[in-house]
């Protein structure tokens, strides 16, 4: 599993996104540089109305230096499977269809689209850039904001006291549909990534990847934590670096004890105003999913 | 021209020509009564006489991307809906044409719930007129071949780049079983060849599409879109005119008029009604009442001179239509009054709103809507529902 062809120390100086208007220290934007770093030239990426879209085709100015298009923001998927038929069918070869999707775009609008494009079984890769929540129309709740967050349409007060649901467990919707490969990864953990890059480049048929993408903006944190939060996430068990690939689930990390989570989540605005009971609610959350996952996936 | 005849329903006539047109790839989600569209083109697929790949997806939102997508690589992609799939891809609708991706569409015209109902009026695609698609609406199975063939040329044309949806009234035609004449393939691959883009992510020279403008920049897009669209009634012309010399079959362009230069009232029609229109008005001239026909073909590029032509040499004009903009009017009224309105001379005009949910327009509604026109100099009324079954008490 180790001669993968790009590894970071391999990575070249070659940007395929630059000169994009994100904020300073966004997550998403090192997913994507990351990511198209590893897929190359010969790339065309879709992306629906999200943060990335918005900062990167502002006409004249085009953050991509390799094929790129906006789709509707619920099609995804479908306009995915369909740059790849055309392309296909053209005879061109050795070519990635890679999409780059929000959370809210992924979980929410564009859930029917990614289910269809995984049921075809077309040649894409689908990356979720998850900073857990609907940031590019003002940090609103979506179907992957985690319990307990304040957002601008869950405020935290009395009558709608932060989220109040449970992140989808996307990752596992996804591998039910028999995917040929899905894995979930951090931009905390980059060689994890890019390794999971670079088997989403050798695998023929749908891949998803899940990557946790911090979000100063969103999350009310200092610009300069953005890779530190994203590590902490996993170090603290809120989230999980896995891989699904022929009917099994493993677990790439497993921490011995998880760091506390209110390090992680004191450091942001989102989660100041917990109290005692909800950062119990989260480690309860927490320890009976890590149980399960412990025992099925190791 | 050698000649091969066949007997067939007006949605196998779309399938027929769009395997004549060779897309691509073909990406549709059934409705009725769009369906047997799909279902012939899957089967072409299978017996390999179309050499494309069908797309399964899973909505008409995705059916409308991935044509998109299809499109932005420069493939010919080709969909099918009706109805309730046109409005649930209606985002869509408008992307592709400002994306400026000339796909062509069929669409099975069709009522809109609720009430539901399967049955044909022309509500749906009226609805999406501001879409920046192309409108034509077709009378027989034979005519909706031969859009199929036609509307790629247009659609694909440089100046053009438009995409293209192609109307049959639901069941009446799309349903109905007619002899048509299928050309020949090599004919058609001569006059539609495969088209060339500089509108498409290409590896040779990487682009972004469909990117995001401030204000200082959108309307002049979306000028150009409009000199596009308008810029396409002479290709459409050109095309039609040059398909009648190779294939024997031209429909005079945008609109076509029938026994109207003397008329003393026309009525004009969309879509299918035109042949029912058309036998009253040769009954009606025997008789020696001076009525005509004039059947509007497209609704986008909307013929303006030809209905300033027409409102020139007629004085009272009827229209004809399948639709109500709820509070106001028929939509197909509402554009020819516009028109008319450059005129010096003052046209009467009255609306006559019928169909609705596939309800018959018959002969007689026909007939007495004509004596309506020639009896009276002014209209009180000017929308008028025919064919109402019972009355509706406030
Ligand atoms: C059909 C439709 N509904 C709503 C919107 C408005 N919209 C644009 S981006 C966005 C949020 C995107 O959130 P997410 O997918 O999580 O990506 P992020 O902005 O966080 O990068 C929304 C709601 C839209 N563009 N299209
Ligand atoms: S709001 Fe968040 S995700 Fe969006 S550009 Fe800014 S930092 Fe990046």
């Amino acid at each position: 599993m180790n001669n993968f062809n790009i590894r970071p120390k391999d990575l070249t100086d070659q940007e395929y996104f630059y000169g994009h208007k994100a904020c300073a220290g966004c997550g998403a934007t090192i997913a994507v540089r990351l990511a198209l770093k590893v897929l190359g030239e010969r790339t065309y990426s879709v992306l629906p109305a999200n943060c990335m879209s918005a900062v990167s085709f502002i006409y004249p100015q085009m953050a991509f230096t390799t094929n790129a298009i906006i789709s509707p923001f619920a099609s995804t998927g479908a306009m995915l499977s369909g740059v790849a038929a055309g392309a296909r069918a053209l005879g061109i070869k050795d070519f990635q269809t890679v999409g780059f999707a929000g959370d809210g775009g992924t979980a929410d609008i564009g859930f029917q689209a990614l289910s269809g494009a995984i049921d075809r079984g077309d040649d894409i890769i689908y990356i979720c850039y998850d900073n857990e929540a609907y940031m590019n129309t003002g940090i609103q709740k979506s179907g992957l904001t985690p319990y307990g967050t304040k957002t601008t349409t869950s405020p935290a007060g009395e009558n709608l006291p932060g989220a109040v649901t449970q992140k989808k467990n996307m990752f596992e919707i996804v591998a039910a549909h028999g995917i040929a490969y899905a894995a979930t990864a951090s931009i905390g953990y980059p060689n994890d990534f890019l390794r999971k890059l670079n088997k989403a480049k050798e695998v023929r048929g749908p891949v998803f990847l899940h990557i946790l993408a911090s979000c100063p903006t969103g999350w009310g944190s200092k610009t300069e934590l953005t890779v530190e939060l994203a590590k902490e996430a996993v170090d603290s068990g809120l989230w999980y670096l896995a891989e699904y690939e022929n009917d099994e689930f493993t677990l790439n990390k497993n921490p011995k004890e998880f760091i506390p989570v209110e390090e992680y989540l004191f450091k942001q605005g989102r989660f100041k105003h917990l109290k005692e009971k909800d950062i119990n609610v989260i480690i309860e959350q927490r320890d009976k999913k890590w149980e399960k996952i412990r025992k099925s996936w190791l | 021209m050698k000649s091969n005849r066949k007997f067939v329903s007006g949605d196998e006539a779309v399938a027929l020509g769009v395997r004549l047109a060779r897309p691509h790839i073909i990406s549709a989600y059934p409705i009725t009564p769009q369906t047997i569209v799909v279902e012939r083109l899957a089967d072409f697929v299978e017996d390999g006489s179309l050499k494309a790949e069908y797309m399964h997806v899973e909505s008409e939102h995705s059916a409308m991307a991935a044509a998109m997508g299809v499109s932005s690589v420069g493939a010919r992609a080709f969909t099918a809906t009706s109805s309730q799939g046109l409005l649930h891809m209606a985002e869509c609708v408008h992307y592709a044409s400002g994306a400026r991706f000339p796909i062509v569409m069929m669409n099975a015209n069709r009522s809109i719930a609720v009430p539901w109902s399967i049955y044909g009026d022309q509500r749906d695609s009226l609805s999406m007129l501001d879409s920046g698609w192309i409108q034509v609406y077709v009378e027989d199975a034979q005519e909706a071949l031969d859009m199929m063939i036609q509307a790629y040329k247009v659609a694909e044309n440089p100046e053009v780049m438009t995409p293209f949806m192609v109307n049959l009234d639901g069941f009446v035609l799309t349903h109905t079983y007619e002899p048509i004449e299928l050309p020949e393939q090599e004919m058609v691959d001569q006059f539609l060849p495969m088209y060339q883009t500089g509108n498409k992510m290409s590896m040779d020279e990487p682009k972004s599409l469909c990117f995001s403008t401030s204000p200082a920049d959108n309307q002049e897009f979306k000028v150009m879109q409009h000199m596009a669209m308008e810029g396409s009634v002479d290709v459409i012309r050109q095309v039609d005119a040059e398909y009648g010399k190779v294939f024997g079959r031209s429909y005079h362009g945008l609109t076509e008029s029938y026994r109207c230069d003397d008329a003393d009232a026309v009525l004009m029609t969309l879509g299918s009604v035109t042949g029912t229109v058309r036998c009253v008005v040769d009954e009606l001239r025997e008789k020696g009442f001076k009525v005509g026909v004039f059947k509007i073909r497209f609704m986008r590029p909307f013929p303006k001179d030809e209905v300033m032509a027409l409102g020139k040499a007629v004085s009272k004009l009827g229209v004809l239509e399948k639709n109500i903009s709820f509070g106001n009017e028929g939509t197909v009224f509402t554009n020819v009054n516009s028109a008319l309105m450059a005129l010096d001379t003052k046209v009467q005009s009255k609306n006559y709103v019928g169909g609705l949910g596939g309800r018959d327009i018959t002969k007689d509604h026909i007939r007495a809507i004509f004596m309506d026109l020639l009896n009276h100099d002014r209209f009180e009324e000017r929308v008028e529902f025919i064919g109402m079954g019972c009355e509706i008490n406030e």
